[in-house]
């Protein structure tokens, strides 16, 4: 039988006069990834923060793991790791003093933790950093040891808060082959991220807020077919405004300019190719529509925390 | 779905009432990295002191009461001592892994809540506090400031002031903005309060105001207790200063856990 590891109802949070949350709705059952998508501002960290009982809401009910929270956030966080949006680590130790030190809190020690010690650093590739303060390690090193930091008391649930945001490329791909891993072997799974490619491999359903209220919930290949035409064209170069008038706007569903460039939606690209192909001074890309495309359409283009 | 759903698991958490000792632990393990340079400052410094003011000031002071100048200082140095020393653990320290590293904010993705951290800061504060008033002690023992072994009864007294400082310092600190905020705290009432703490001279000749103060605060009430049990005097009004202490110490605990959670939880 699935359980309902997260079920959140109608929660509210207002900071002053300011809706930060509106009446959200989750429900995340065990053992799936779900995303949470959102613009800079949106309130995703808001809602992690309350998941996890460090802010209480205005209003609405909430359970994660079967307590009430944030009356019993504290027996609920022994079951549960949390990935925060900005690293914490302890600068006064060193890679393995910051596992033993945050173990400590969950009360662990013996064979137990060193046991667990060696199998989470050999997870994250940082055995041979053991010894290491945390200001020597790159940041895809620290993020590895936040991830194992969360670990530690072995979660049934595990929240991760824009696990990969100023990782570069290889780092972001190991930190998803582990987090596939974690789902592999049934952990819950809660993340955002702002890279749509991310959401769109690793999660199973993705929930998409935007000031404080939820626009969409569903698997991200679900929510591409409601929302997109199969095929997208960006074009741009010089001469594109007259090109796009006379010639790509009778050829296309849709059509969309976003700065310098066009986007064009279709089910059948073929004729706005093959006049693509006359018009050797612009530059196009064909590509199968993604889910930022989704996330674009429903949030908008412009800057959200932009005054 | 309920709580059972699970398996009962998991670590061994310690009782609620022990919560607080992880985060001792986690600056004690800090503390001892550099544990040498902090030792050397906790015996030193005193020495200093104890040396250029007990021997050269006391040869104009003479004595006060009938004690030598070195040891009426001593013994006010080390309830000063404790003050100073957990109110900074409490306000620069505190704020540093509170604002700074946000190393509180990682205790509270774990079954550690607002209450466990305030006490394990307290205590941990106080026994800073104590490391450095012990050392004074043994410092004005070797100079011959320290009557007898009775003088071992006032270290209690010392923790117990050390963590009511630190108490009111987790109070400021839970309202600072920046460290600048703490000169506020350290000018207004800090420095006065040893000013007028009877640490430096007897409080016998201030204006009958001053003394008001002085006994409304909580450092002469320390002070009344050690240089007793450093110097042989007779010991009064124990439980009243006891009181004081104490009542200062769980009114301002519990108004700083109060203040953490506000700020914190937010
Ligand atoms: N403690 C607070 N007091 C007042 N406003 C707050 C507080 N915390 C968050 N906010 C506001 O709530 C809104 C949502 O913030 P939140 O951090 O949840 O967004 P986010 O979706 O995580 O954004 P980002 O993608 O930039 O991390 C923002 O407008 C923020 O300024
Ligand atoms: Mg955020």
């Amino acid at each position: 039988m699935p359980a309902t590891v997260i079920n959140a109802n109608r929660l509210t949070k207002r900071y002053g006069v300011h809706t930060v949350l509106d009446a959200v709705d989750v429900e995340v059952q065990a053992g799936e990834c779900w995303g949470l998508l959102g613009p800079n501002g949106a309130g995703k960290t808001t809602l992690l923060r309350m998941v996890i009982g460090a802010t209480p809401p205005s209003l609405g009910q909430l359970q994660v793991l079967g307590y009430p929270i944030p009356a019993q956030a504290t027996s609920m966080r022994r079951r549960i790791g949390v990935v925060p949006q900005k690293d914490n680590l302890d600068p006064d130790f060193t890679v393995v003093e910051n596992l033993r030190t945050y173990a400590s809190y969950f009360g662990l020690k013996g064979p137990v933790l060193e046991r667990r010690l060696e199998e989470l650093l050999a997870f994250a590739a940082l055995e041979s950093r053991r010894n290491a303060p945390i200001s020597t390690l790159s940041g895809g090193m620290q993020r590895r040891l936040s991830l194992i930091r969360a670990l530690l008391n072995e979660p049934e649930l595990l929240i991760l808060d824009e696990p990969t945001t100023g990782l570069d490329p290889q780092a972001r791909q190991v930190l998803w082959q582990r987090l596939r891993a974690l789902r592999g072997r049934g952990m819950t799974l809660v993340l955002t991220t702002h890279y749509m490619e991310e959401a769109q491999r690793l999660c199973d359903r993705v929930t998409i807020l935007d000031q404080g209220r939820i626009l969409e919930t569903g698997p991200p290949q679900e929510l591409i077919r409601k929302y997109i035409e199969p095929q997208v064209v960006e074009v741009y170069g010089v001469g594109l405004d007259d090109w796009h008038r006379t010639v790509a706007a009778s050829l296309v569903e849709r059509s969309e300019r976003v700065g310098e460039t066009m986007f064009y939606y279709a089910h059948d690209e073929r004729a706005l190719l093959a006049a693509l192909n006359q018009q050797p001074e612009l530059t196009y890309l064909h590509r199968p529509a993604n889910l930022e495309d989704v996330f674009v359409k429903l949030t908008g283009r412009e800057l959200r925390d932009g005054q | 779905m309920d709580n059972n759903g699970y398996s009962a698991d998991s670590s061994p958490l310690p009782p609620p009432a022990l919560r607080w000792l992880p985060v001792w632990r986690r600056n004690y393990r800090v503390w001892l990295k550099l544990v040498g340079p902090a030792l050397m400052g906790n015996f030193g410094e005193p020495l200093l002191y104890l040396l250029a003011l007990g021997y050269g000031l006391g040869t104009f002071v003479g004595t006060i009461g009938h004690l030598p100048y070195l040891v009426f200082l001593a013994s006010g140095m080390v309830c000063s001592s404790a003050m100073n020393t957990a109110s900074f653990e409490g306000l620069y320290s505190a704020f540093t892994r509170m604002d700074v590293q946000k190393t509180w904010d990682a205790m509270l993705t774990t079954p550690l809540s607002v209450p466990d951290i305030v006490l394990g800061e307290a205590i941990w504060a106080a026994t800073k506090g104590l490391i450095s008033s012990t050392a004074i002690m043994v410092v004005a023992a070797l100079l011959g400031a320290v009557a007898d072994w009775w003088a071992l009864l006032a270290l209690p007294v010392i923790f117990l002031t050390g963590f009511c400082f630190a108490a009111m310092a987790l109070v400021v600190t839970a309202v600072a903005r920046n460290y600048d905020f703490f000169m506020y705290y350290n000018t207004l009432l800090m420095t006065p309060m040893m000013l007028i703490g009877s640490v430096f001279f007897p409080l016998q000749e201030m204006p009958a105001a001053i003394q008001w103060l002085a006994w409304s605060l909580p450092l002469i009430h320390t002070v009344e207790l050690v240089r007793p049990l450093m110097t042989g005097l007779p010991l009064e009004q124990i439980w009243l200063h006891l009181l004081v202490l104490a009542g200062y110490s769980a009114a301002f605990l519990a108004l700083a856990i109060r203040l953490c959670e506000r700020r914190l939880l937010a």
